[in-house]
């Protein structure tokens, strides 16, 4: 055999006939490389580093972002944005009044100002929403972390009490205990009647994810060092498992202030002296026919604070997970 | 079939691959993945294509029937099924050819059968579709099929679910359906590389005979050269999307010329040890000469100097490893509330001089993976003792079994879940000092540099994290983490087999050249017989929990006492090509 | 499959047992007197509440207590309702038209839902699959509440084409509206969740092996990428089932249907908690039948699970 492996004039030429013969590659065609050469990027790259370069090229993720703070800013300063009382100064003559000066938005059945009402009711929506997902957060990491973790009969017993709060729906609970706690109508006390039946879907999203991480080589090769069982959970297994919970904490965000809303809305939830989106709706369904819009606005309000968060938590998802980024 | 097709004989190819060029649609455009390669084949001939993972051999075959994955697409090129061009065709001609004329053996059998439908249903709808029979004869049909394809008992077997076959027995139904219309060409893409080596070979034989019997061409794909070169007479070697070397099986591995090749050729575990066996002489005194171009990636080079520096340093006390009758039972709880026990380490004894590599050869399910874990601590031995450097490790506490921890250190299998992919690799090499409380933070900083250094990365990686890695630089990395306490003893469970042959000649090369260095005692649990030859000193063949065979590599390659030793050893892809040094 | 339905029959027990002994709890381990805390600020019929008393036998320990109205839920006896007439009755009145708007809103949300999940999953990237997961991201923001009165507003106060409340007796074309206004939250997430479910089936080996062994388009999206597919949004519904009994309970309350639903929203509004209480225990027990009849229905649709060793 007579062809040159540096790419002279026989190599790349078939010898011979074509469909048998020993034919070999210019080297200039493909050169080699150093085998496993290291290549250091420019930029680091995790998990998080990559996350957050994908959701930043995401007009969604600026969007939501931008509604949430919106939302934020309106909740923590409304006085910013109106100075109506939203309560008081209400004049029934104004009952279901249309836009006016000073009061953009028209006047509710009782003759208060929408805007202000919206503009005030937001707060309640965000407190119920992040007390909510204090508690399930805390309850579902606790429960779902233990029973993935350790498994066995404590996987067994955590499981099965995560099982029997899951199957009461937990708007059909809250109703319960609002009912029972009727003299006891707070934001603290619908968060509580909420979160307390809530937490089991991030504890099994979290368990399901503790189970796959626990078995990688890592795991066990921080145990072959002498790590304590609890470390590796915290230093290793844990955060490896926590980008799910943050997804459906966002979603549960959301959840939590539907459900407030839907409570209010059945009467259940909030008292009529504080400020609810689904207060307003509730007082406002009997006008359908002759003022929609005070049953509408609220209702908007409501919706896009809930699309906020909800496509908010898609995009993390879409950024941390890498099969909901294949979805794409 | 053996000799090459002469050129000038009226015989028209059957397959003629015409500058063809794959193409992957990413978010930064398209990515090519073949560019423009050339590939003949004759009827009834078996060729193989050859290359590491990332050179396009499944994409070129995925291409040829045209079922590549969403994104990918043909952008340039012929593919010519005699005489017709098969990039050309719409999708209703496609699937005239496809299984009819052109059958298909997919790479992973657990993967490749629909969970939710029988055997029966499976292979049916294949002979349905290809109208080779109608009515009841489909079924009867079937049962035949099966049966060739070494399915004994497929009358009874028909009605049964995917999970309830093995995964040789899968394999089986995707060869009956694959070969079930007679088709003129077959396609099979690793079509045994899930599978372990004996099974392996029994069915690459079954397959050869049949395809013999139909006079089925057969295109091979495959990452083993030893394996390609043993079963087809035509080799086509990949490299990067483009064909460097192809022609006759033989001469290609007698006398590769392209560099890539030639490095190949060098770094495949079962050509080297097929050549360390055909020298017939003990590796201290092979005086092996290596090939041109190889970059020290050439594994009989490897394991003679491995050799050489063994026999000058032999080992000064007492064992490193003393293991008397280990015995690990499982419990199982089946079906009806039964339990019932499982033997999967079985009265095991062995030791293992400071200073050498004992092999512990396996196939899946022989129990030397849980050898490992017994010996590291991560479970306990049900009885019988494990002794590490004269001091029994069952009661060790606290303390004290931290101590053992650090004279012992594991690398484990899957590059991609050794290291923790939220920490840098910096953190991750310190790991083991941080738990040990060894020195301060600037001298483990210090320590980092230096086992970077060790196992050949730049340190400037650090600061970096899991997923800007390679396969074998992670494993390199775990390595390092498993040094930094500077143990006598490392156990590597199956560290390097997920690794491309490149990269692993290159671990392995790393592996000797640090055991030299530091003294290190090996442990080296592996399913791949031919990796033993060029690594270890010692072998333990298991077989079902028990240890079968127990001697020097050298004799149990060279004299095995055991059948199911003689068996793996002639599942070594290429045990019967005579190669000559 | 026998021993499948068995055992999934046995898991179901701790969990019903916790789920009744749960709702028990909230509301009779309450500091005061339960009694008065269900009616609220409303002034009970007197007799009612002796009837209360009794029924609950708020003289005994609170374990037997809970005991007793175990066995009472064992006799189908679930007390009874503010007025005084049984739960049991009002069950029988109301449960059929809620039975029927409930499978009609399945049938919508998974006929429909599946279907534009499947387009949008094989047309991935195309203009029908933007529209499609921008609609269902709408549709899953909005309450049901506010959908519901969108509903009532567009069809039957502006164009006129439905009745805004459902006229007595419950006649299918006036529960088309409701229904769909029930359906509407899961149809967006079975819409994800099968045109998720249907990229990633479509992408797995061995769709690649049917094609290959010469199968059609037309065999292998419905036969292997949607068969496989749905395991996934079966697993789902069950889930959504308890989604389905509080928009049930919020759409029949608003459309005025005579269901089980609507007589827990009045109960609600009016602030009748003894009646609350029954109707939210009959709607857990609904809940966890319909979940084993799914996870039964589950084993059919996967082998996997009908033959663990």
């Amino acid at each position: 055999m007579s062809s040159n492996p540096t790419g002279g004039p026989t190599a790349g030429t078939p010898v011979g006939g074509r469909s048998s013969t020993h034919y070999v590659a210019p080297l200039d065609e493909t050169p080699l490389v150093s085998v496993d050469a290291v290549k250091v990027a420019e930029k680091r790259s995790n998990l998080w580093i990559d996350a957050w370069q994908d959701v930043r090229r995401r007009p969604m993720f600026w969007i939501s972002a931008a509604l949430i703070l919106v939302v934020a800013l309106v909740a923590l300063f409304p006085g910013l944005f109106t100075q109506t009382p939203p309560n008081n100064n209400c004049i029934l003559g104004n009952s279901n009044g249309g836009p006016a000066d000073g009061h953009p938005l028209g006047f509710t059945k009782q003759g208060c100002d929408i805007y202000s009402r919206i503009v005030h009711g937001t707060s309640t929506s965000l407190s119920v929403g992040f007390i909510v997902i204090v508690l399930t957060s805390t309850l579902g990491i606790l429960f779902g972390a233990f029973a993935g973790f350790y498994g066995g009969w404590v996987d067994a017993v955590l499981s099965r009490l995560g099982d029997i709060f899951f199957s009461i729906p937990y708007i059909l609970a809250a109703v319960v205990i609002m009912s029972v706690l009727s003299q006891y109508r707070s934001v603290w006390s619908i968060s509580l009647a909420i979160g307390i039946f809530a937490w089991p879907s991030t504890a099994r999203v979290l368990r399901s994810e503790i189970l796959r991480v626990k078995n990688a080589d890592f795991v066990m090769a921080s145990t072959a060092l002498g790590l304590s069982r609890f470390k590796i959970l915290l230093k290793h297994v844990l955060p490896n498992s926590i980008a799910p919970v943050i997804v459906i904490t966002t979603i549960s965000l959301a959840g939590a202030i539907v459900a407030e809303a839907s409570l209010s809305f059945l009467g259940v939830g909030l008292g009529s002296n504080i400020m609810s989106w689904g207060n307003d709706i509730n007082q406002a369904q009997n006008d359908l026919r002759t003022a929609p819009q005070t049953l509408i606005l609220p209702s908007i309000a409501l919706s896009v604070t809930v699309f906020a968060f909800i496509s908010l938590g898609e995009v993390v998802r879409d950024a941390l997970d890498p099969k909901a980024r294949a979805l794409r | 079939m053996s000799e090459p097709l002469s050129p000038n004989a009226a015989v028209k190819p059957l397959l003629e691959i015409k500058n063809l060029q794959v193409g992957f649609q990413t978010q930064n455009g398209l990515v090519p993945a073949v560019n423009g390669i050339d590939i003949t084949l004759m009827p009834g001939q078996t060729l193989a294509i050859v290359g590491e993972s990332g050179s396009g051999k499944s994409t070129t075959a995925h291409a040829i029937i045209n079922l590549l994955p969403g994104s990918g697409r043909i952008t340039g090129g012929e593919v010519l099924f005699e005489g017709r061009d098969l990039t050309r065709l719409n999708e209703k001609q496609l699937e005239e050819v496809r299984g009819r004329m052109i059958g298909f053996v997919p790479q992973d059998p657990m993967a490749n059968l629909n969970p939710v439908w029988s055997i029966g249903f499976q292979v049916e709808e294949a002979i349905r579709a290809n109208g080779i029979a109608t009515g009841k004869e489909v079924k009867q049909h079937a049962i035949r099929v099966l049966k060739e394809a070494g399915l004994a008992d497929a009358d009874k077997r028909l009605r049964q679910f995917p999970h309830q076959f093995s995964g040789g027995m899968r394999q089986r139904v995707l060869i009956g359906m694959g070969l079930s219309s007679r088709p003129k060409l077959l396609i099979a893409d690793e079509p045994t590389s899930a599978l372990d080596v004996t099974v392996q070979r029994v069915i690459l034989d079954h397959l050869a005979t049949l395809t013999r019997e139909i006079g089925t061409a057969v295109l091979f794909i495959t990452h083993d050269l030893g394996l390609a070169a043993e079963r087809a007479e035509q080799l086509v070697v990949m490299y990067k999307g483009k064909v460097v070397e192809s022609g006759p099986s033989r001469e290609i591995l007698e006398n590769p010329i392209h560099p890539y090749t030639q490095r190949l050729v060098a770094a495949a575990p079962s050509l080297a040890s097929r050549r360390i066996q055909s020298s017939n002489r003990n590796l201290t005194d092979l005086g092996y000469s290596a090939p041109r171009a190889a970059e020290g990636l050439d594994l009989v080079e490897a394991a003679e100097a491995r050799a050489g520096k063994q026999a000058a340093t032999t080992s000064a006390g007492g064992p490193a490893i003393k293991v008397d009758a280990l015995t690990k039972i499982y419990r199982i709880r089946g079906a009806k509330r039964d339990a019932r026990d499982f033997k999967a380490v079985d009265d095991v004894s062995f030791t293992v001089e400071r200073g050498t590599t004992m092999a512990l050869v396996g196939e899946s399910g022989s129990g030397k993976s849980t050898v490992a874990k017994l010996l590291l601590r991560l479970e306990d031995a049900s009885s019988g003792t494990i002794a590490i450097g004269g001091t029994d490790t069952a009661a060790l506490r606290g303390r004290t079994l931290l101590d053992l921890r650090r004279t012992m250190q594991p690398v484990f299998q899957d590059p991609y879940g050794s290291l923790d992919p939220l920490r840098n690799i910096g953190n991750t090499i310190a790991e083991p000092l941080q738990v040990h409380r060894v020195g301060d933070r600037a001298s483990r900083r210090a320590r980092v540099d230096e086992l970077l250094d060790q196992v050949a990365l730049p340190s400037a990686l650090a600061t970096r994290y899991p997923n800007e890695l390679s396969g074998g630089q992670r494993q390199r990395v775990a390595i390092a983490r498993a040094l930094a306490l500077k143990p006598e003893i490392v156990i590597l469970d199956e560290a390097v087999s997920a690794l491309d042959v490149l990269v692993q000649a290159q671990i392995l090369r790393l592996l000797a050249d640090l055991q030299a260095e530091l003294g290190l005692t090996y442990l080296f649990i592996t399913h791949d017989l031919a990796v033993v030859r060029v690594i270890a000193d010692h072998v333990c063949v298991m077989q079902r929990g028990k240890i079968v065979e127990s001697s020097t590599v050298d004799k149990v390659f060279n004299n095995p006492q055991q059948d199911y030793t003689r068996e793996l050893l002639n599942a070594i892809p290429g045990a019967n090509l005579k190669l000559g040094v | 499959m026998t021993g499948y339905i068995f055992r999934r029959i046995l898991q179901a027990i701790p969990v019903f047992l916790g789920t009744t002994f749960l709702i028990y709890f909230m509301v009779f381990a309450m500091p005061g007197d339960p009694i008065v805390a269900l009616f609220g600020d409303k002034t009970p019929n007197p007799a009612v509440v002796a009837q209360l008393r009794a029924q609950y036998h708020l003289d005994q320990p609170f374990i037997v207590q809970y005991l007793i109205y175990l066995g009472g839920i064992f006799r189908g006896d679930f007390g009874l309702s503010f007025s005084g007439e049984p739960v049991t009755a009002i069950l029988a009145r109301t449960f059929p038209v809620t039975a029927r708007l409930a499978i009609l809103a399945l049938l919508f949300e998974t006929f429909f839902g599946i279907l534009v999940g499947l387009v949008s999953g094989l047309r991935k990237g195309k203009l029908f699959d933007a529209s499609s997961l921008a609609v269902s991201l709408i549709l899953i923001s909005l309450p049901i509440f506010v959908i519901a009165f969108v509903g009532q507003y567009v069809f039957g106060v502006w164009l006129g084409w439905a009745r805004t409340t459902v006229s007595s007796g419950a006649p299918l074309q006036d529960l088309i509206l409701p229904a769909l206004v029930l359906a509407s939250v899961s149809f967006a997430q079975i819409v994800r969740l099968t045109r998720a479910s249907v990229i990633e089936t479509s992408g797995l080996d061995f769709v690649r092996t049917a094609y290959s062994k010469g199968l059609s388009s037309r065999r292998v999206i419905p036969v292997h990428i949607l068969r496989n597919s749905l395991i996934p949004v079966v697993t789902y519904l069950a889930t959504d089932f308890g989604v389905l009994l509080v928009g049930a309970t919020i759409t029949e309350g608003i459309f005025n249907v005579p269901g089980v639903g609507n007589t827990l929203y009045q109960a609600i509004i009016r602030g009748e908690g003894p009646t609350v209480v029954s109707f939210v225990t009959v709607m857990v027990l609904i809940y966890l039948v319909v979940n084993i009849l799914v996870d039964l229905f589950y084993g059919l649709l996967d082998p996997r699970i009908r033959y663990v060793k």
